[in-house]
């Protein structure tokens, strides 16, 4: 049989799912395992226990410093940031991609504006913000926003005039005004398209509130491990790293049931 | 109920001349259909008409004024596809026309004008054979029922002209028979005057009371460009047929019942205890 026409079944699929895990941890133990047979106190590659032990000294003893549990803390601190960053660059997505979808003199007048913008580096704008906002909540939340909102807005324009023209048209034969097209029409078809480009962004901006935590902060998960880098203290870095993994695939993971619950209509028009 | 006018109408896409010299009238209660081969305009006609596009010379007058520039409630539309709001219920779908017409700024209805709304609708739904279906989203049904659907929420706003782009081209030969039906009942219970562009002979003959062919005179590759089609052949339907004055959308009265056989006026059996205008 051809390998185009091997489709693995149920069972099958779970254990190619598993595997490259499997593999990767098993590369990192065996090497941990040899590294510290040579010299037990290496710090490169931590064994279990030791990352064990450190998370739960980060996760569950309160730090005498701050009097808090650090992990929870710097948790809140960064999907603090990047909740209110993208709760920002959403609404402001969805109320210019559908005005620069919908109206043609709106898609003359920013479109072109948009698309150059979406073209700036956001990290080269940060000394800037820096400089204006000063180090606080208000310049990593405008990062975010700054790297996220020129992207959206674009994709989210392009899938508004992705609605087929008929649809404008007979809602216009219906009677409906600008206002009453946009509201009934593009809105509630753009929302779940919402979704789709939300979920393409998250990537970035967890990248970028990475990048503004370890620049300048006093809490948040990039703060954290970027401050004990200095201390080689791996078994801090390693938990933290798969547990901002794990954030982020969690929200993904919701933003995709959220859609599928929130529009059962989408399913059949994106297969279309 | 409107009467129509083109008045020497052209339509030129820079150099390319797609129709030229359009004159005709087509009087209140009409059921056009537009035919010719592919690329000859008949959708540029409508799309005229809809007011999507604009003639390049010439005007078109409905009840002697300009047709506006844009698509506005009086000329509703059914097309091949896309018709119908994907996100929307079948009930929703039919809704939104009263919907846009009374909530201007919310677009939407509550209590007890969506409750009136919601009943028109389900009698219109009825009368479409589409009962029952109301919940569904429109991608659950067939394509049959998605074209009974655009007809029955483009028939809700009560346009007074409807425009048919293809509309029963992508159905089965036994589905479109049965949409036939439905369309020569809705012609004759409402006011409209219909346009349909179509490609099959046999509906246009079937359904219309007039078929308008379109062509291009000139047909030479170095003349394509320059000659543009114009209506070629204008073919009352004989016995000729007119729509009944019915006033309103009526159901059955009580105690009759509706034949399965399309109704003709004049053939008996039709509708029983028709009452005579």
């Amino acid at each position: 049989m051809r390998l185009v026409n091997i489709r693995p079944g149920r069972q099958t699929r779970f254990y190619l799912l598993a595997l490259p895990f499997l593999l990767v941890a098993i590369a990192y133990f065996a090497g941990s395992s040899a590294r510290l047979a040579q010299n037990p106190n290496d710090k490169l590659l931590p064994a279990l226990p030791s990352m064990v032990q450190a998370v739960k000294q980060m996760a569950f003893e309160v730090d005498p410093r701050t009097g808090g549990y650090l992990m929870a803390s710097d948790t809140v601190a960064s999907l603090g940031r990047l909740g209110s960053a993208l709760l920002i660059s959403t609404v402001a997505a969805l109320v210019l991609g559908i005005v620069i979808g919908l109206l043609p003199g709106a898609n003359a007048l920013l479109g072109p504006f948009v698309s150059v913008t979406s073209m700036v580096p956001p990290l080269a704008l940060l000394p800037i913000l820096f400089i204006v906002m000063g180090l606080g909540e208000n310049s990593k939340i405008a990062l975010i926003v700054i790297g996220t909102l020129p992207c959206m807005i674009r994709d989210l324009a392009m899938k508004v005039q992705e609605l087929p023209r008929e649809q404008i048209v007979k809602a216009q034969t219906l009677g409906a005004s600008t206002w009453q097209i946009a509201l009934r029409v593009a809105m509630p078809q753009t929302l779940p398209r919402l979704i789709d480009v939300l979920r393409l962004q998250l990537g970035p901006a967890w990248l970028f509130l990475i990048a503004a935590e370890a620049i300048a902060s006093d809490s948040g998960l990039g703060y954290r491990i970027f401050l004990v880098r200095r201390y080689l203290a791996m078994d801090v870095i390693i938990p933290y790293v798969a547990w901002i993994t794990l954030l982020a695939f969690l929200i993904d993971v919701g933003l995709r049931v959220l859609q599928r619950k929130a529009f059962p209509w989408f399913a059949s028009v994106r297969a279309e | 109920m409107s009467a129509i006018r083109f008045d020497d109408v052209w339509k030129e896409y820079g150099d390319h001349i797609v129709l030229e010299r359009i004159t005709m009238e087509v009087e209140p209660r009409a059921f056009i259909a537009l035919v010719g081969p592919s690329g000859c305009g008949k959708t540029t006609l409508l799309r005229m008409l809809l007011g999507e596009e604009q003639p390049s010379r010439g005007q078109i007058l409905v009840d002697g004024k300009p047709l506006l520039a844009e698509p506005d409630a009086d000329r509703g539309v059914v097309f091949q596809r896309y018709s119908v709001f994907p996100h929307l219920t079948v009930l929703q779908n039919v809704m939104l026309g009263r919907e846009l017409r009374d909530a201007k700024f919310i677009g939407r209805l509550f209590g007890a004008a969506r409750r009136a709304a919601a009943d028109d609708a389900m009698k219109l739904l009825a009368e479409v054979g589409l009962a029952g279906q109301e919940s569904k989203y429109p991608s659950a049904l067939s394509g049959g029922m998605q074209q009974r659907l655009a007809l029955a929420q483009a028939i809700m706003r009560g346009p007074k002209i409807l425009l048919l782009d293809e509309p029963f081209g992508a159905l089965d030969p036994g589905i479109r028979a049965d949409i036939h039906v439905l369309m020569k009942r809705l012609w004759n219970e409402t006011h409209l005057t219909v346009v349909m562009v179509t490609h099959d002979l046999s509906e246009a003959f079937g359904l219309a009371t007039r078929v308008i062919a379109l062509e291009r005179s000139r047909n030479r590759p170095e003349e394509r460009e320059r000659y543009g089609a114009t209506v070629s052949r204008d073919l009352e339907i004989f016995p000729r047929r007119s729509a009944e004055l019915r006033t309103t959308v009526q159901p059955a009265p009580a105690g009759t019942t509706r034949s399965g056989k399309e109704h003709q006026p004049g053939r008996p059996g039709a509708l029983v205890l028709k009452e005579q205008p």
